[in-house]
């Protein structure tokens, strides 16, 4: 860890992430992650179909006029595949963000503040760890209703205590260094300290911390959705949704299901790739991300 | 301190969690837009109806005294009766805890073999080609959410490719009667375990290969073979030992998408169904078991943590 916050000291978040393109595994991730937002974004522009229309007889692979056949209640897979990428994407960036962001001011307050208040929210912390992230988002979900906004607030706040859990050990670590007491000698307020001198030394940390959450957001709204639980109205299309209204004809019409399937796995893959890569820049050494 | 005192201290920190724990989990019932009876009812219930499960449920009590009663009944193992099926809560969670604790310690006993000696082997190729194919495979593994692996292995093994196993569970039996189903569901766990494993073993295999005594022994004209076994390995075991419980608490979690996917009668399997029907009293009792195995799990991962570092074990880091 320490090393992280020496090498951010003297490149910063953008010269952490010019150097992390030089890895291989940066480059790939990036791209494969393009190609997924890219089929996101421009998919419904250029859909054949509506979201919502029929077009055939329900689980036929090669109705007429569909490149990947119907779906359950005969509307065109391809069509709804390129329509279904947004909300995904969406609620998972939203996730990360909610998440990442709460959990960044828990570790700047708790993590430089060498008093009560840093005990009592790394005991919360404790608790709100002590489920699976899966189990407390279905827990919150049971009890307020999947809407896509009590979805996001759920993933957000699972990811939340693992993030302070690492940003407050990254702040930790640079607490004690000596710019940091001189800024003190000068009378600094305690948030001009942290906002000034605590968080441009935890970029890189945190631009790792970042990556892999975002990979787990999308797992998790996928997952959810794999569920049927993300929210969403029942004809939308979603990745996540429509594994679940085809998982039932997947082998008279495995593509309804494929489809959705190879865009998730891609898109975590890239993601994670481009983590690892900041990671491996960011320590300088050939660390590896674990979970 | 002393081992035995740190970990009594240990298990009362857990003990303490898990009763903040069952606080909010208790909690989130109050916060209910109407109440846990009108949850599962819903909005079209008969008031007759409603009072009936509002008795059953006890929900004319004050909150304390529910709290009180609900987490003794945790305690005695006496969880009433499924408002939704009207059978004993104990009973459903009995079975399907078996069924979950059966995947997921099969899970570990294929995944933990396989991913040390995979993570040997890499370390003992460094930066040769295996290692780097393992380094990439299990990187892509393990952003790879579970039920993506677990619909590619159904693909290629029971709908798609090759039709060899059978794709859900047949519910109106035991599990043990139809062992081929539990092929896809733990080896969709174990690929979802095994890369940390691999990653942390080559990682600290790296280390050890790299440390003064293992060079001493090379230079004491010790053979290889015998230095990765004797000297190496057994270094090694301690590190590992704590990702591999750490990968046993993370499959309590796992557990529920894959189950839901093979349609497999487990505690994950019976979460979603609770959610689904909005039985907080049966989702209360899985949700306080899963945080009970994740803390217990994670507990023992702290004490295999320090059983194994001679610098924790003989005091100074409490």
């Amino acid at each position: 860890m320490s090393a992280a916050a020496d090498t951010t000291a003297s490149g910063g978040a953008q010269g952490l992430l010019r150097r992390s393109l030089a890895v291989g595994r940066t480059r790939a991730g990036l791209v494969i992650t393009s190609l997924v937002v890219l089929v996101a974004v421009v998919g419904p522009f250029v859909a054949p179909q509506s979201e919502t229309g029929f077009v055939g007889a329900p689980f036929s692979p090669d109705a007429p006029g569909t490149l990947f056949g119907t779906d359950t209640l005969g509307r065109d897979v391809w069509s709804r595949f390129l329509h279904g990428g947004g909300s995904v994407l969406g609620m998972s960036v939203l996730c990360t963000v909610a998440g990442v962001g709460a959990g960044l001011l828990v570790a700047l307050v708790a993590g430089y503040s060498r008093t009560w208040v840093d005990e009592l929210l790394m005991r919360t912390t404790d608790v709100l760890l002590a489920f699976p992230a899966i189990v407390l988002a279905l827990l919150f979900l049971a009890v307020f209703e999947p809407q896509p906004w009590t979805v996001v607030a759920t993933v957000a706040a699972g990811h939340a205590p693992r993030v302070a859990r690492v940003m407050r050990a990254a702040v930790l670590d640079v607490a004690g260094r000596d710019y940091v007491r001189s800024a003190e000698s000068m009378g600094l307020r305690r948030w001009s300290v942290r906002l000034g001198d605590l968080l441009p030394n935890v970029t890189g940390p945190l631009m790792v911390e970042t990556g892999l959450r975002l990979t787990y957001s999308v797992a998790l709204v996928a997952g959810l959705g794999f569920l049927g639980l993300s929210g969403l109205q029942a004809d939308q299309a979603d990745w996540g949704l429509m594994i679940n209204e085809n998982r039932l004809g997947f082998t008279v019409q495995p593509w309804a299901v494929l489809l959705p399937v190879i865009a998730i796995g891609l898109l975590t893959v890239g993601t994670n790739l481009i983590a690892d890569g900041i990671a491996r820049t960011s320590a300088g050494t050939d660390r590896e991300v674990l979970g | 301190m002393s081992l035995g005192r740190l970990v009594a201290r240990r298990l009362a920190v857990g003990a303490l969690i898990l009763f903040v724990v069952s606080l909010l989990v208790f909690g989130a019932s109050l916060l209910l837009p109407g109440d846990a009876a009108r949850a599962v009812l819903g909005r079209t219930a008969s008031p007759d109806r409603l009072a009936a499960v509002r008795a059953q449920m006890h929900l004319d009590d004050p909150p304390l005294q529910r709290y009180l009663s609900w987490a003794g009944d945790l305690v005695t193992g006496d969880l009433g009766d499924s408002v939704v099926s009207q059978t004993p809560v104990v009973e459903l969670i009995a079975q399907r805890s078996v069924n979950s604790l059966l995947l997921m310690v099969l899970a570990a006993l294929i995944a933990t073999p396989v991913a040390l000696a995979l993570g040997t082997w890499s370390a003992l190729r460094r930066d040769r080609l295996p290692d780097h194919l393992t380094s990439l495979g299990t990187l892509v593994l393990a952003s790879l959410p579970e039920f993506v692996v677990g619909i590619a292995l159904l693909f290629v093994f029971s709908t798609g490719l090759l039709r060899v196993l059978p794709a859900v569970v047949d519910q109106t039996q035991g599990v043990l009667v139809q062992p081929e189903v539990l092929v896809l569901p733990v080896l969709t766990l174990a690929l979802a375990v095994s890369p940390y494993i691999t990653r942390m073993m080559r990682a600290t295999m790296l280390e050890i290969l790299d440390s003064d005594f293992v060079h001493q022994a090379r230079l004491n004209g010790v053979p290889e073979r015998k230095v990765l076994w004797r000297h190496a390995v057994p270094n090694a075991i301690g590190p590992v030992a704590q990702v591999v419980a750490l990968q046993l608490a993370w499959l309590a979690g796992g557990i529920v998408l894959v189950e839901f996917l093979f349609d497999y009668p487990g505690i994950g399997e019976g979460v979603v169904d609770a959610v689904d029907a909005r039985d907080i009293p049966t989702l209360q009792a899985l949700v306080m078991l899963v945080a009970a195995f994740y803390v217990v799990v994670n507990l023992l991962a702290d004490v295999v943590g320090v059983l194994t570092n001679p610098r924790l074990r003989t005091g100074g880091a409490s």
